[in-house]
């Protein structure tokens, strides 16, 4: 895999968007090709090579290429959104959108994601070291569709709406989650390791959430069935297991009604 | 001498009142006095008569002072900061007519603007779950027809839209509902208790920011599944029997405020609301329909749903629009500082933004299009005052419920005063120079 680096070397004054940071726009391209991509600052056009000095080549194919971005990121959007394939390492926390509607590949964010991260994406793997922001893999406004496949992996906490509307995929939080967890869930799992606020799971349709913690108010609509023994991102326990949302219209799978599952660890 | 005008709109509020009644002095220079209003509404009209209403515009000096400037000058200035701009916000348009609204959808297009409305505090959550999950909604001229159920979720009509229930909901006589408020029952849900809650028959007293659950749990009511013994605070025995009430009213509708659309759970408490209205349906006919507070908040909603597809929160800056509250929202967009102007009209950022946000506007330039002085007018670099819609001007709003009404001129400008959509024609020229288009 070849790689390509990305220093940032001026802030910009309000904040920009850079969504042709990926190993998709980048494979193929010269160092200048790279530096001469747009970047966008408000309603003003830039150049790459104006806000980062790059080093390295890329690869033929995105598959082929690895970009690292260092410095302060922290004013910065859009990387790694709509990424197929190959690897984005950004050294830094950054703001909104990071891998949005990323279909494959590898992103990984060293330190704090903002809201949207994640948004809708359908592949591939996204990982952050620090916390994320509200809406993490959940639906552009509007669309029916949060995140449908891929993995998101947060060691830190999450903000509140955390995969609504999610339809397929796994998010998982080291951390606590703010309210609204899976709400529209119709698909997909998200497990969250520390404590969830309320809203836990409302009008859920189906697919899973899993919480290892406490929820601070549980939904009206979840009713417990059983306890069961379920190994969950390699940790094995006894869960709770409840039904819901049973206010929300719920599809039929072989003449049975299909229900969303939510697990609280014992 | 002095001469009655009938049919005047009032431009106050959402419910915009078309039968009110001014007394204007025979040259039409006076307004003399307004029946039929509010007492809100009423301020309104009188407030155009103030004394010591300003009527020139005036540029903050180095020391803080203000000076007198033409309207030429402050179009100039205006211009100036808005080409200047790499990201400017083009805020408030909710107490302004729609074609002031849709110059400045010219402008903001022309200049790649933020344009956002006053709905960002207040029913742009509704926006968000409407464009989530849809809305059965009606014309307020159906609910006095036909509504014998009316819920006001939320919200204190006595008091935020004072003619609302006399008007529409509780008290008229329409066609099949001849007995007025005793053919009909009310429901409050609201944790305070309100003048709107002292008349219901039913107040649910919900738990603070447990509105959401209310909601969900009046939908497994409907569905007959078993519900825990209490939600957000109300047995669930109340729960059952309200949810059966819903399902057996004839026509019923639920109203609700900004004590749903701005607190815990946003725009979700009203995406749940419109499915709680949607499982109605399947028993009876139910309508659900926001309280919309500034008289044309809905209409610029309207234009810019015509002009660019949405509705509030809406991002020019790349030559395409974009929307996304939560980033391309008025207080996001300060607080966090993304813009580098702030443009003003038709609304009162100063008194209902956070103080982060305002001290923002305080530093960065900006102009505010406003008749009165105002908590805005404190932080901006140029305050234009302007002829008063709906008063010293026409021109179209919308009701809440999205029914167009064309405002009435009753009364003269001060001499020499401009409207808002002859300033912004003003800046929009200007600015079509400096951009060579
Ligand atoms: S209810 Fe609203 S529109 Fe009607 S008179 Fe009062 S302020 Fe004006």
């Amino acid at each position: 895999m070849k790689k390509v680096e990305l220093t940032i070397k001026q802030q910009p004054e309000l904040y920009l968007e850079t969504e042709n940071i990926t190993p998709d726009a980048f494979a193929g391209k010269s160092a200048d090709e790279i530096a001469a991509l747009n970047v966008y600052e408000g309603n003003v056009t830039h150049k790459l090579g104006d806000f980062f000095s790059i080093a390295g080549t890329p690869g033929a194919t995105a598959a082929d290429t690895q970009i690292v971005v260092n410095g302060n990121l922290e004013r910065v959007k859009w990387i790694g959104s709509r990424m197929t394939a190959g690897e984005v390492v950004v050294e830094s926390s950054m703001d909104m959108y990071a891998g949005a509607f990323m279909a494959g590949g590898k992103l990984l964010i060293k330190g704090n994601a903002g809201h949207f991260t994640g948004l809708g994406m359908t592949g591939g793997e996204l990982r952050i070291t620090g916390n994320a922001g509200n809406y993490l893999g959940a639906a552009y406004r509007g669309d029916w569709r949060g995140m449908q496949g891929g993995v998101l992996r947060v060691n830190g906490n999450a903000g509140s709406d955390v995969g609504s509307f999610m339809r397929g995929g796994e998010i998982i939080i080291g951390g606590d989650a703010d309210v609204h967890v899976g709400t529209h869930q119709e698909g997909g799992k998200i497990v969250v390791k520390g404590n969830a606020k309320s809203k836990v799971g409302g009008q859920m349709v189906k697919g899973e959430i899993i919480v290892f913690g406490t929820i601070d108010v549980m939904m009206p609509g979840f009713a417990h069935r059983d306890n069961v023994d379920l190994e969950v991102d390699g940790t094995k326990a006894t869960f709770k297991r409840y039904e819901g949302d049973l206010g929300e219209r719920h599809p039929k799978s072989k003449g049975a009604v299909v229900y969303g599952q939510l697990y609280i660890k014992q | 001498m002095s001469k009655i005008i009938t049919d005047v709109v009032c431009p106050f509020c959402g419910t915009l009142c078309d039968d009110l009644e001014v007394t204007v002095s025979d040259d039409g220079k006076k307004l003399i006095d307004v029946s039929n209003a509010c007492a809100i509404g009423a301020m309104k009209f009188l407030h155009s008569q103030a004394d010591d209403r300003l009527t020139k515009p005036r540029m903050r000096n180095e020391d803080g002072s203000w000076r007198d400037v033409s309207y030429e000058e402050a179009a100039d200035f205006s211009a100036k900061m808005l080409a200047n701009s790499k990201k400017p916000l083009m805020y408030g348009w909710s107490s302004t007519n729609c074609e002031a609204q849709s110059v400045g959808s010219t402008i903001g297009e022309l200049i790649g603007a933020q344009m956002d409305n006053t709905a960002t505090v207040c029913h742009g959550t509704t926006l968000i779950a409407v464009q989530d999950v849809g809305v059965p909604s009606c014309t307020l001229g159906e609910v006095k027809n036909r509504a014998d159920m009316i819920i006001y979720w939320g919200g204190n009509p006595a008091h935020a839209h004072p003619r609302h229930m006399s008007r529409y909901s509780m008290y008229p006589r329409g066609f099949f509902t001849a007995k007025g408020h005793r053919g009909r029952t009310l429901v409050v849900v609201d944790p305070r208790d309100t003048d709107s809650a002292s008349i219901a028959d039913i107040h649910l007293k919900v738990e603070q920011g447990r509105d959401y659950e209310l909601l969900s749990a009046l939908r497994v009511a409907f569905r007959g599944e078993v519900l825990p013994d209490v939600v957000a605070g109300i047995p669930k025995e109340k729960i059952y029997e309200v949810a059966e009430k819903m399902k057996k009213a004839r026509f019923g509708v639920i109203f609700f405020g900004m004590g749903v659309t701005q607190t815990l759970s946003k725009n979700h408490n009203i995406d749940i609301a419109i499915q709680v209205t949607r499982d109605l349906n399947e028993y009876t006919k139910f309508s659900i329909m926001p309280m919309r507070g500034h008289y044309n908040v809905t209409g610029s909603g309207e234009v810019w749903g015509w002009q660019f597809g949405f509705p509030f929160c809406v991002d020019l800056s790349r030559g395409f629009a974009r929307y996304n509250p939560g980033e391309s929202s008025s207080n996001d967009l300060l607080v966090r500082g993304e813009v580098d102007s702030v443009f003003v009209i038709g609304s009162d950022p100063g008194a209902h933004f956070p103080f982060g946000s305002v001290k923002k506007m305080n530093e960065i330039p900006c102009v505010c299009v406003d008749p009165h002085i105002t908590p805005t007018t404190v932080v901006a670099d140029l305050h234009v005052p302007v002829a008063f819609v709906g008063v010293e001007v026409g021109g179209c709003a919308y009701r809440m419920d999205s029914v167009p009404i064309e405002t009435h001129k009753v009364v003269d400008a001060p001499e020499g005063m401009i409207t808002d959509e002859e300033f912004l024609n003003m800046v929009l020229e200007r600015l079509q120079k400096i951009k060579g288009v």
